[in-house]
């Protein structure tokens, strides 16, 4: 059973039924022993920083999640599922994340003006540039587009971290992998087929 | 790079497409989900579902639609038409609905924008602003006014300063639909949506006019438009969304293309 963290933010269903679809059998759950018994576990979150990430701590679950990514089972975040796996994010002055990984999360052009064609945030279908070998984007074709919609990356301090950039005026990583967890910036769930197939990896993924 | 975004937009009522959209060996068929899957097939970047039901009882049925489309479909789509509280909000974006938007009640009262913003995000609230060109400024400069109650209400607002507005307020993307331009198929208006694009920070999805795919060119490049919104022409299979995007990537517009094997 694969568990989708359910505490209070975004929207589950749509990553319960993509993963339904890929294969796997999901189950949207706020119960910490769920959590604990599953084979692997999905970290979503949308909207701002601060919210998950007080969400998720008021919820109790933050250290069923940091038991789950210990633990050495599958686990994926995406989005702001993503960025609380670092230390801290600028968004809405500095609110502390997980800190499994050291980085920060910051906004496109944080420290200078953004070109006049540069929008934000961020939405639409952008190129997947992958870094490096990556369990979980195995099998994607090059130059395929993925889904996003956010203001705010994260930078890992080790570049050994990321398995995949993109470019919004600046390059940005939209993907990491280390061991057992993997991450993504964009939507997966939201991403058509390309989506399926790497959530497709991620159901087939065994620890 | 950020690929120009192709949105097909369906008009539904009572949980149906309405309107007429005619593919070959679909004709009439008005079930959202399959329409929504063919679309996602031939390649449509995100999709537009504009509720056009009268009464109030009946909104349970976007909700439904909402929950039967996010199903069927693994690309973002909008709802939109007759939302007017944040618990609509939730309704549908808890059925699977990637984003709301709302028209009328943001020009009635526009911290529902805010409060939506709060509580869902900024990413899932896209304000649609009817503009109609009214006369000019003194200084020659065309003035467009916002229309409400489907273009049959003005409002007195100023469509560049309502955009500039409803950014502040935490809107994440606007959907400009030129009421001179809407079922015209004679092409956007540009001269607008550069207007309004160049004065946000938030995309800009461009509404109102797309007959060709020259149109559809024309407003990712001249009007600076984030991503185009199309019906008529794809609906009456005139063209195929291939066809548009082809057109757009043979001129050097970034687009995205789906992999064969997928």
């Amino acid at each position: 059973m694969i568990a989708i963290v359910d505490y209070g933010m975004a929207n589950l269903r749509s990553v319960e039924r993509a993963l339904l679809r890929a294969g796997g059998d999901p189950c949207i759950t706020s119960d910490p022993e769920l959590i604990g018994n599953a084979d692997s576990v999905v970290l979503p979150g949308v909207g701002a920083f601060c919210a998950c990430a007080t969400n998720l701590k008021d919820s109790g679950l933050e250290e069923a999640v940091k038991f789950a990514m210990d633990s050495g089972k599958p686990f994926l975040g995406i989005c702001v599922g993503m960025q609380m796996l670092f230390e801290e994010s600028t968004e809405m002055g500095i609110t502390p994340g997980l800190s499994r990984f050291d980085g920060r999360v910051i906004r496109f052009y944080e420290n200078s003006a953004a070109p006049p064609n540069i929008k934000i945030p961020h939405i639409g279908w952008n190129i997947l540039q992958p870094a490096r070998q990556s369990r979980l984007l195995e099998g994607v074709p090059a130059g395929s587009q993925v889904y996003f919609v956010h203001s705010y990356y994260a930078v890992p301090s080790d570049s050994q971290l990321v398995s995949a950039v993109s470019d919004h005026g600046e390059s940005f990583c939209c993907a990491v992998e280390r061991e057992n967890i993997s991450a993504t910036q964009f939507h997966p769930e939201k991403s058509g087929s390309v989506g399926l197939k790497i959530l497709q990896n991620f159901v087939n993924w065994r620890s | 790079m950020l690929s120009r975004r192709i949105i097909p937009c369906l008009d539904v009522q009572e949980g149906r497409v309405v309107k007429g959209v005619n593919f070959i060996n679909l004709r009439d068929s008005g079930d959202p989900v399959e329409l929504a899957a063919r679309y996602d097939a031939m390649g449509a970047d995100e999709l537009v579902f504009l509720d056009i039901t009268a009464s109030h009882e009946r909104r349970e049925m976007v909700v439904e639609m909402a929950a039967m489309v996010a199903d069927a479909v693994f690309i973002p789509f909008t709802v939109g038409g007759g939302i007017r509280t944040t618990a609509d909000f939730k309704r549908i974006l808890r059925a699977g609905a990637d984003k709301i938007a709302i028209n009328t009640v943001a020009v009635e009262h526009p911290e529902i924008i805010s409060d939506a913003a709060e509580k869902f995000g900024s990413q899932c609230v896209v304000v649609a602003i009817d503009p109609r060109m009214v006369g000019r400024y003194p200084d020659g400069s065309p003035h467009w006014e916002v229309f409400v109650h489907g273009g049959r209400t003005p409002t007195g607002l100023d469509a560049v300063e309502w955009a500039e507005q409803v950014e502040k307020l935490g809107a994440g993307e606007i959907l400009l639909t030129s009421m001179d331009r809407d079922g015209t198929q004679a092409g956007y208006d540009l001269e607008l949506t550069k207007a309004v694009s160049n004065c946000v920070s938030i995309p800009v999805i461009a509404s109102g006019g797309a007959g060709t795919p020259q149109h559809c060119y024309d407003v990712v490049t001249e009007g600076c438009a984030d991503a185009a919104l199309i019906a008529s022409m794809v609906h009456d299979g005139h063209y195929t969304i291939s066809e548009i995007k082809q057109y757009l990537l043979d001129r050097g517009v970034p687009i995205r293309i789906l992999h064969e094997g997928n």
